[in-house]
């Protein structure tokens, strides 16, 4: 240790009396403006789940808003036409919303920003990230781009189910989704300038967050640690930072375009003043797609250090998993198109986005038989980490196969912006992204807090969250094979019966993941100290202690195989693992 | 047994198909269906063995150690994916193609888009609300919106085809079988896009040319103020104006012929047959006190014959005026729609 311990600690646990990154210095500012990554990672972590709840708090008011006799359009003759206006209209700005805070303030941040900050520079053996001081910045700039947008979005659904307080708060909201799509956006009254600048700013945060990442890969890995050394989840943030890097500006631009044709009507997007509205969902997927792939890389990368290190055997087959986390990152630039197949481009780009978007599924496919193997001969510790990961499988698998239905031309014309794909992306966003950050928040909360969680109750929520998400959304590809279009106030008698039984799954996961919150408070005021490592993982984080020191490490340690399971025994006094040659 | 479970299938996933490339579609999606749920129980069963084999429990000790890589294995998995992907993108290519490639006898109908309501319109001139076409026949839509991005969603004929500001977008199909079925709007486009539906009617080949010269014929048989009443629904007023003295998006048109309003900016207006058809042709010149200029205006799309039976229509409902309601049809036999159409 090289910073002092503080003097008035005395009879707490040994992991609390040792100075730590939690106790080294104390105050609001010592938080607010540190430039330690751990610390910024927990904040990043508050922030994204306050952000997580705001999302889902909505999601489940979506899923009870069709559940509602005024949804079915059977019912509508029961009530007046202005009635109608205002619960669609209350309808449309609650799922823009939704979706705006879950994807550019919950996912996309999600795993980089919190557990990639906290991590990374510990993996690396490293004090902190290459440039701490634009690590902070980043965090700044996120929370007043997520301020102004969520207000913005909030705003909004007060003013639709409240238009009384348009005359206190003012008129603004969103209700064009989350997509922005010309020319709606154009025709719009609500505040499409403000919530573009909200959106453009975070994007901000996200390229800095990138440019660290990449920096510190390249510059902090310690004396030994080669590329094919790395651990896994460094590749799958080093792929994601390059997505960062080379696509947040894009949208960047895109955004400030679309603030330029509605302040001053350039002429760019607008039919109207001779603009091509199709040129911008061109612009904006191609910032937006490989985005799902800033959410589920890093994902991916989650689950290969949790299914090594809970099934106590290396990885298996190291360099396909690490290449095809770069490969994803690139070939996610070229699929584009595949949002647009019924928009009216040509059959000739069609047929080449489709070509490309299948080629994008052997990559994922790859990491999943990869994963599979990994549990071969080992010895399966089913924690609950462990069982995120056979979540994630399960779920990853249904997500990435039923894209194959969307990316063959035919039958995507009849799929698309239906319920379908509504469906295939929470499997996606939600069913892996979602899922790998629980998992690996289980996995590394140990090391974060010092304390360890109760396993009865984490296996309990998350298998709630996994029966609820299957009931939530397996029963919407049904839902949309039958045609039922998405963003939809209201529709049909015959799709009734779906919506119950989603809206029914919702709040089981909604419960699930209440639980999940209950289980991490519980542990933070009552949970056991945790060892320096529990799981007998061998990569550097876990080589000093739970948890890390204000500079994580007094001599940059040892590297050699980050999946070298053997070194590691376990030890029943300290209910953790230890290196053989101690 | 395989005819049921096919039912069964079909119930639960894909609805009815009734058009050309109905089964093409469905063929292919059942294939894949079938691809997946070979995959999901392989990944389900691979999972599960090794779980339940290697999970740590008493006296089992992983010992030997195992493999960390296999280039035949890894080539394997990478490999076989591949190939059934390509499988895959070729018959979506294909099937693709047929929808893409219209024949050139197609019947050809013009497909207005707006908000909230869909307008078809029939070579003879002819608008309608409700698509309704031949059965067997070829039918060629030509799609165009008037304000943002819609998209016209057939589910029954598998097709799907948005309608653009500023450009055309084309599709077609061939339905094999007569009936009512549903069409959607399937690009988001705002307050009332969960309503903006409309039925398609697929008729007898004979029955359809009766059908079209009944309905474009009808400013010619029925008296103004009901073919006025027509135009209301079919054209999309009645989306935004209700008759019955509720607010919408538009204000309420009953007992509004005669009255005083109050406009925007403070200015009174007497609501007369010129205010009506200005507000028709030139929706933003004078707009109704608490209401938002979001009219499309309707320049261009509405004969004057048409104007004038909306008016009468108006007047029919209101109780400020006491004028004669006249019961002859507004156009004659001698001079026939095509001729005086935009």
């Amino acid at each position: 240790m090289t910073a002092p311990p503080l003097p008035h600690k005395t009879d707490t646990p040994i992991a609390q009396t040792c100075d730590n990154y939690l106790n080294h210095t104390k105050g609001f500012k010592s938080w607010a403006f540190t430039v330690d990554h751990k610390r910024i990672g927990i904040m990043y972590g508050f922030a994204i789940s306050t952000f997580l709840l705001i999302g889902g708090l909505f999601a489940l008011a979506l899923r009870t808003m069709l559940a509602l006799p005024i949804a079915n359009i059977a019912n509508h003759s029961n009530y007046t036409a202005d009635e109608l206006n205002s619960w669609m209209d209350i309808y449309n700005h609650m799922f823009t919303l939704h979706g705006a805070v879950m994807v550019f303030m919950f996912i996309i941040p999600g795993i980089p920003a919190m557990l990639g900050n906290f991590v990374l520079p510990l993996m690396l053996g490293a004090k902190d990230v290459a440039f701490p001081k634009i690590n902070l910045l980043s965090f700044h700039i996120f929370v007043i781009g997520a301020t102004l947008l969520t207000w913005v979005l909030i705003k909004g659904v007060l003013v639709a189910i409240f238009p009384d307080l348009a005359s206190y708060i003012g008129h603004g909201g969103l209700e064009t989704g989350w997509t922005f799509y010309t020319p709606y956006s154009m025709d719009s009254n609500s505040a499409v300038v403000e919530a573009t600048l909200g959106a453009f700013i975070l994007g901000f945060s996200s390229i800095l967050t990138g440019l660290n990442f990449i920096a510190s890969i390249h510059i902090l890995r310690p004396k030994g640690m080669t590329w094919f050394k790395m651990p896994l989840l460094l590749w799958a943030l080093y792929g994601t930072a390059i997505i960062q890097i080379l696509a947040t500006p894009v949208l960047a631009i895109t955004l400030l375009l679309l603030i330029a044709e509605r302040a001053f009507g350039i002429g760019i997007f607008n039919p109207d003043l001779g603009g091509d509205p199709v040129l911008y969902q061109h612009f904006f997927w191609f910032y937006s797609h490989p985005a799902v792939y800033i959410m589920v890389i890093p994902a991916m990368g989650v689950i290969s250090e949790l299914v090594t290190a809970h099934s106590r055997k290396h990885i298996f087959g190291y360099k396909f998993i690490a290449y095809s986390s770069i490969a994803i990152a690139l070939l996610g630039f070229f699929v584009w198109g595949h949002h647009m197949f019924t928009s009216g481009q040509s059959p000739l780009a069609n047929a080449v986005f489709s070509l490309l978007t299948f080629s994008v599924s052997i990559p994922s496919a790859i990491k999943v038989f990869n994963w599979l193997s990994t549990m071969y001969r080992g010895e399966i510790h089913l924690r609950v980490p462990m069982l995120y990961v056979l979540s994630f499988l399960l779920l990853f698998a249904i997500g990435g196969l039923t894209g194959l239905f969307l990316g063959a031309l035919a039958v995507d014309i009849h799929l698309h912006d239906t319920y379908f794909v509504v469906a295939h992306f929470h499997y996606v966003m939600m069913g892996s992204a979602l899922i790998a950050f629980l998992g690996g928040m289980y996995h590394w909360w140990p090391k974060m807090t010092g304390k360890m969680y109760s396993e009865k109750w984490g296996a309990i929520a998350c298998i709630m969250v996994f029966v609820g998400f299957n009931m939530t959304f397996f029963i919407q590809f049904i839902a949309g094979s039958q045609s039922m279009p998405r963003r939809y106030a209201s529709y049909l008698p015959i799709y009734e019966i779906y919506h119950y039984v989603s809206t029914i799954g919702a709040f089981v996961l909604a419960s699930g993941m209440f639980l999940i919150l209950a289980n991490w408070i519980h542990s933070l005021i009552k949970g056991k100290p945790a060892p320096a490592n529990p799981w007998g993982a061998n990569t550097l984080e876990w080589q000093c202690a739970s948890p890390p020191p204000w500079d994580n490490f007094a001599v940059t340690p040892e590297v050699d195989d980050p999946y070298d399971m053997t070194q590691w025994q376990y030890d029943e006094t300290i209910k953790g693992y230890v290196k053989n040659d101690e | 047994m395989t005819n049921l479970l096919a039912q069964i299938g079909s119930r639960v996933w894909m609805p009815d198909n009734m058009s050309n490339y109905g089964s093409e579609v469905d063929g292919l999606f059942y294939f894949i269906y079938w691809i997946c749920v070979l995959m999901f129980v392989l990944i389900l069963a691979w999972m599960t063995l090794f779980v339940v084999r290697y999970r740590k429990r008493e006296g089992y000790q992983a010992n030997k150690p195992a493999p960390h890589h296999s280039t035949v294995l890894e080539l394997t998995w990478t490999i076989i994916p591949t190939i059934v992907v390509m499988i895959i993108f070729y018959f979506g290519f294909r099937g693709y193609m047929d929808m893409a490639t219209p024949p050139s006898h197609a019947y050809e109908i013009q497909v207005i888009a707006k908000k909230w309501n869909w307008n078809f319109v029939y070579p003879n001139g002819h608008v309608d609300n409700n698509l309704h076409i031949p059965v067997n026949t070829p039918v060629r839509l030509v799609l165009q919106s008037d304000d943002v991005i819609h998209s016209l969603f057939i589910p029954t004929f598998r097709i799907k085809k948005d309608a653009v500001p500023g450009r055309f977008t084309k599709t077609w199909f061939t339905a094999t079988s007569t009936g009512e079925f549903n069409l959607f709007c399937a690009e988001y486009c705002g307050q009332q896009h969960s309503i903006m539906k409309s039925t398609v009617v697929v008729h007898d080949a004979g029955e359809f040319d009766g059908w079209l010269a009944d309905a474009a014929n009808f400013l010619k048989k029925m008296p103004p103020a009901v073919a006025g009443e027509k135009i209301f629904n079919l054209r999309g007023c009645a989306q935004c104006h209700t008759v019955d003295g509720n607010r919408s998006t538009g204000p309420s048109l009953k007992d509004v012929f005669g009255k005083d309003v109050l406009l925007v900016g403070g200015s009174n207006v007497k609501i007369d047959e010129d205010y009506i058809r200005e507000s028709i042709l030139e929706p933003g010149a004078k707009i109704v006190n608490s209401f938002e200029n979001v009219m499309p205006t309707y320049q261009g799309q509405l004969r004057d014959t048409e104007i004038s039976a909306l008016i009468m229509y108006l007047k029919s409902i209101s109780k400020h005026y006491d004028g004669i309601i006249p019961t002859e049809p507004l156009e004659k036999d001698e001079q026939p729609a095509q001729t005086e159409n935009q």
